[in-house]
């Protein structure tokens, strides 16, 4: 056993984990408190990270291309819960399926309008683009401050849900929206602020991403069935539990990755371990999550009285 | 039978049965006008409309949103492709593997998902097309990505040959209308009374006495059946298989013709699938940039246009039309009262 | 009634609009990827199409030439609709194009069986090499295995002992696993295929831990697209480059390299790749077309685009040979095969199963005389090389 190796997956596992919490995060929220299911939200991830590369390369610092990037995430998000999402909290999941479908269509071909099919490589600042040495132990630098990132805003979520009054709204929201809106709060600031702070957070993993794999067209309809896996194995609205099933996530596709063929070749040929392995780690997220919900269909972390 | 077509009045009765007239006489009226290429389009359109007419019998009628029914015509359209490559092109084998495999596929997932409900029957069904999908990607003998092309179409006898492009379309047309004909008596049976009635309020069902579960997973499978003929006309069609046919996309595709046409109609999904088909060639034809104009008419389809194709012929009806056996219900499968 | 009537009319009316249009030209049908991330390919294929068709100055052996152009949206049963409707509706005498095995394999039916010729500008998958091999069917590319066996030889003259390998988990994937494992003498120390599909995965963290950690001397990956992208910048990051120098097929080219040039990942620099064509290719008719590229696009042309290129040359050279007679279409096929045209990446012939008999070289990133990342052909590794498929072709 390789243990430095093992300590690197692990570490790429988390990292995994905690970019699917960013997108989860928002997802959840979305889901659990105006039972709105966003297929876009995969898009605010993608035009995230566009919007980071160009404000980067024009400005040169990639610092003021995160910031600017979340503002305009931020503000894309709020205007899509103003002129399309508002309109459809009460009406039927189908239609949610449909609108956003529609919307990931507009997003994308805009893309390719805008920045061409090509996508867009980010140049990470020399000082994030180092090795980081531990023993014997060496990582890319960059991979870490995506964890510390991570944390950070899981930090931040957990203090803001826990401890602010909008986090009690929406905490409040997410296990009884009816009670929340019978209180007179103002439903529909909650609800935009809501929305355009999920798409916001699924922005920042996008730009956190981008410097890693480039951004391109169609970047966020691949992770984003992803998120949806980890929305309902944590229990829908359940930021905590997106949190978890997020780390879960990262870890089982990063550690099957890497250790499944090993496994599979104890009992059977190399050369079939080698083509299964693959096939058999892509499927085991969903494997997961039937299993799940065929056991315990409100996820493993429902919010605290949620129905 | 003619009795229980009454919800079918004025204009939009009218428009089915020219819809009907039109389609029967397609292949004539191709030729005659010279344009051989519109007979293929329409053939797959009306193969995707069966496809999406099973889709409707469980999402429509039975409230249970599956986003992974592309599943079963890949089952469908496997079935045709590994036999054939083992050389066994007897229609009845590829039509019998369809139906047997789809029937266990969906007894087995059926079983599982249907413990779920609402959105969590939407990520289940879609889970068990991926972890297939994933499966058939990694079949090397059968190509894996690269898919598989067929040959040969399946053989059946002299008289019902799938050969030629107009003998594959009135195969086509013939399960097409065979498909409509079996929903709609179904549905207005009292196995479909039990279904529709279930997605409203289940716990009352339950009270008469009835076994909803059982009845929902009958209803699964039987969509599921129907649906992998739709997969075994594709394979024949486009005599090339791949995983590609039963990504969720594709799972997705079903649903838009569903509710462009109108959610639990009988002729919605064919209303649907003709429109959607249509749409793509036309759009493509402007500009590559076609999938914006797409979304564009996607979101305002859901923000005004309510009921789809069907909803929107009815308005030209009197208002004292009778209403279709169930109306969409505000949230699809989403009313689990007893486990609240 | 009346919705049949109108219905006749519209068609009629197009129709004979169409057929009066264009009644004397040779009609070419091009199928690509126009939408999806994959449009940066069908682009740079449609751009080096328009440009062959002005240096021939739309005509063909005297006649005007009709380009349509469709795209199969990256969906094999799309690329099937548009070739039935190329061949049916617009009555072609070529399509041409297919960048996709998958499309490729759906689509060349409809084509091969309304007898009208298909020339793959790209897509090959060995079937169509081997067993399945058809007469009208011609191809400006290669076979996968031929570019990693070239790879394969060149690591065992540089007397490389252990490799890594690295691609994704789908048929062409194995194919370049399979034909670099083919000729490479040395031992493999490890080997990943990584999710391909949908959803693949452009993070590959775990696996280059892994080839680190295995201590093998080189690194062998193929990864086309976006991927190709992701995995430079992330060999980079993981600071490998001293440690195990990078060897590559179909991962570096004219495509993803400005974007990495505009990325600063000088990691890619110096990286060595097989491939049967490069830019700096001392040839006339190469340097026409590069420099015209250049100076429209203000970029280089790939190798999708220098094989697309071809492909409408290779046609004009038979409508040329017949003299715009393509009704005998024996002649046409026999002048196809004769592949008499100049070709940007030199003089190729045609096997049995029509597919080019031709040179292998290795390539080095560098950049150009305005500083513009480009590759250089730095040595030959095969002559003439056959792809293996052509002895199970009874054509």
């Amino acid at each position: 056993m390789d243990w430095n190796l093992l300590i690197t997956q692990l570490l790429n596992g988390v990292q995994l984990g905690l970019l699917l919490f960013l997108l989860a995060a928002g997802l959840t929220l979305i889901f659990g408190i105006m039972d709105f299911i966003n297929l876009s939200h995969g898009s605010f991830y993608m035009i995230g990270a566009y919007f980071c590369g160009t404000i980067a390369a024009k400005s040169g610092s990639f610092l003021l291309g995160i910031i600017g990037g979340m503002a305009g995430v931020f503000m894309v998000g709020a205007l899509v819960e103003w002129l399309i999402a508002r309109k459809l909290y009460r009406s039927d999941h189908l239609d949610h399926v449909l609108v956003t479908f529609g919307l990931i269509l507009i997003f994308d071909t805009s893309v390719h309008m805008i920045w061409g099919a090509s996508g867009m490589a980010i140049p990470l600042p020399p000082f994030l683009d180092g090795q980081f040495t531990l023993g014997s132990l060496e990582l890319p630098l960059y991979r870490l401050v995506i964890i510390a990132a991570g944390l950070l805003v899981a930090a931040f979520l957990y203090v803001l849900v826990s401890k602010t009054r909008l986090g009690m709204l929406i905490r409040a929201g997410a296990s009884n929206r009816v009670m929340v809106e019978a209180l007179g709060v103002n439903i529909n600031r909650l609800f935009l602020v809501v929305f355009a702070l999920g798409a916001m957070l699924a922005g920042l993993a996008g730009m956190l991403i981008a410097p890693i794999t480039e951004a391109s067209i169609g970047m966020g309809n691949d992770i984003i069935i992803i998120a949806f896996v980890v929305v309902i194995i944590g229990g829908i609205g359940s930021i905590k539990g997106a949190f978890y099933a997020a780390l879960i996530m990262g870890l089982l596709d990063t550690l099957s990755r890497s250790y499944l063929d090993d496994v599979m070749k104890l009992f059977m040929t190399a050369d079939y371990a080698e083509t299964a392995a693959p096939a058999l780690s892509a499927m085991l997220v969903y494997i997961l999550m039937a299993a799940v919900l065929a056991f315990r269909p409100q996820g493993l972390f429902p919010p605290a009285g949620a129905k | 039978m003619l009795g229980r077509w009454r919800s079918l009045s004025g204009v939009t009765a009218k428009v089915y049965a020219l819809l009907l007239g039109l389609l029967a006489l397609a292949p004539f009226i191709f030729e005659w006008i010279n344009q051989p290429f519109y007979l293929d389009l329409l053939s797959r359109a009306l193969i995707l409309a069966i496809a999406a007419l099973s889709l409707n019998l469980i999402l429509g009628f039975g409230g249970m949103v599956s986003l992974g029914h592309a599943a079963y015509i890949g089952i469908g359209a496997y079935s045709v492709g590994i036999a054939s490559y083992y050389d066994y092109y007897n229609g009845w084998l590829h039509l019998g593997l369809a139906l047997g495999i789809s029937a266990l596929f969906a007894l087995i997932t059926g079983a599982i998902s249907l413990r779920t409900k609402g959105v969590y029957f939407i990520m289940i069904t879609m889970a068990f097309s991926q972890m297939l999908y994933f499966l058939l990607l990694s079949l090397e003998e059968y190509g894996a990505d690269d898919g598989l092309v067929i040959y040969q179409r399946s053989e059946f006898p002299a008289l019902i040959t799938m050969e030629s492009s107009t003998a594959l379309y009135y195969w086509v047309f013939a399960v097409l209308l065979l498909t409509l004909l079996f929903i709609q008596r179904l549905v207005y049976a009292r196995f479909g009374r039990v279904i529709v009635g279930a997605k409203f309020n289940e716990t009352r069902l339950q009270t008469l006495g009835f076994n909803t579960y059982r009845y929902r997973l009958l209803c699964y499978v039987l969509s599921a059946m129907i649906c992998s003929v739709a997969g075994v006309l594709l394979g024949n069609f486009t005599e090339f298989i791949s995983p590609d046919m039963i990504g969720w996309a594709r799972s997705g595709e079903l649903i838009f013709m569903v509710i462009i046409g109108g959610v639990s109609t009988f002729f919605g999904p064919l209303l649907g699938a003709l429109a959607f088909i249509i749409l793509e060639e036309l759009l493509s034809k402007i500009t590559v940039y076609w999938h914006l104009i797409f979304g564009v008419m996607l979101v305002l389809l859901v923000l005004l246009g309510k009921g789809g194709i069907v909803g929107w012929l009815r308005r030209f009806d009197a208002p004292s039309a009778p209403a279709p056996p169930s109306t969409v219900p505000r949230k699809t499968g989403e009313t689990p009262p007893e486990d609240a | 009634m009346l919705a049949k009537t109108i219905r006749t009319a519209l068609f009629a009316s197009a129709l004979t609009v169409s057929s009066l249009a264009h009644a004397e030209s040779v009609k070419i049908g091009f199928i690509t990827t126009l939408t999806t991330p994959a449009a940066v390919i069908g682009e740079d294929m449609k751009n080096s199409v328009e440009l062959a068709l002005e240096h021939l100055d739309h005509k063909m052996g005297g006649r005007d030439v009709e380009l349509i152009m469709e795209d199969d949206g990256f969906k094999p049963d799309v690329g099937k609709q548009k070739a039935d409707k190329l061949v049916k509706q617009d009555n072609v005498d070529f399509v041409a194009g297919f960048i996709w095995s998958h499309v490729l394999l759906a689509s060349a039916n409809s084509v091969l069986k309304a007898d009208k010729f298909l020339i793959s500008a790209n897509a090959g998958p060995s079937k169509i090499a081997g067993k399945r091999c058809h007469k009208n069917f011609f191809s400006t590319s290669w076979q996968n295995d031929q570019t990693p066996m070239a790879m394969g030889e060149h690591l065992n003259k540089q007397g490389v002992q252990s490799l890594y390998i690295m691609a994704p988990n789908y048929a062409a994937g194995k194919d370049m696993v399979a034909g670099v494992e083919k000729t490479f003498n040395g031992e493999v120390k490890g080997k990943d295929l990584t999710k391909w599909g949908a959803d693949a995965q452009l993070d590959f963290s775990a696996e280059l831990a892994k080839a680190r950690s295995s201590g093998a001397d080189a690194l062998f990956v193929f990864y086309p697209g976006k991927a190709g992208g992701a995995f430079i910048k992330q060999y980079q990051q993981a600071g490998l480059r001293d440690e195990m120098p990078l060897y590559t097929v179909f991962t570096v080219d004219s495509i993803g390299l400005p974007k990495f040039q505009q990325g600063k990942l000088e990691g890619v620099l110096g990286s060595k790749m097989t491939q049967q064509w490069s830019p700096d290719m001392d040839n006339p008719a190469n340097q026409k077309f590069v420099a015209d590229y250049l100076k429209k696009h203000d970029k280089y042309p790939s190798f999708y685009g220098a094989q697309a290129y071809d492909s409408i040359m290779l046609i004009a050279s038979a409508v040329k040979a017949v003299g715009g007679k393509l009704d005998d279409q024996d002649a046409v096929r026999a002048a196809l095969k004769a592949a008499d045209f100049a070709s940007v990446r030199g003089k190729y012939t045609y096997g049995n199963n029509h597919m080019p008999i031709q040179n292998f070289y290795l390539r080095e990133v560098v950049a150009d005389a305005d500083g513009r990342w480009t590759t250089k052909i730095v040595d030959t590794v095969y002559e003439n090389h056959q792809d293996p498929y052509a002895a199970d072709c009874t054509m």
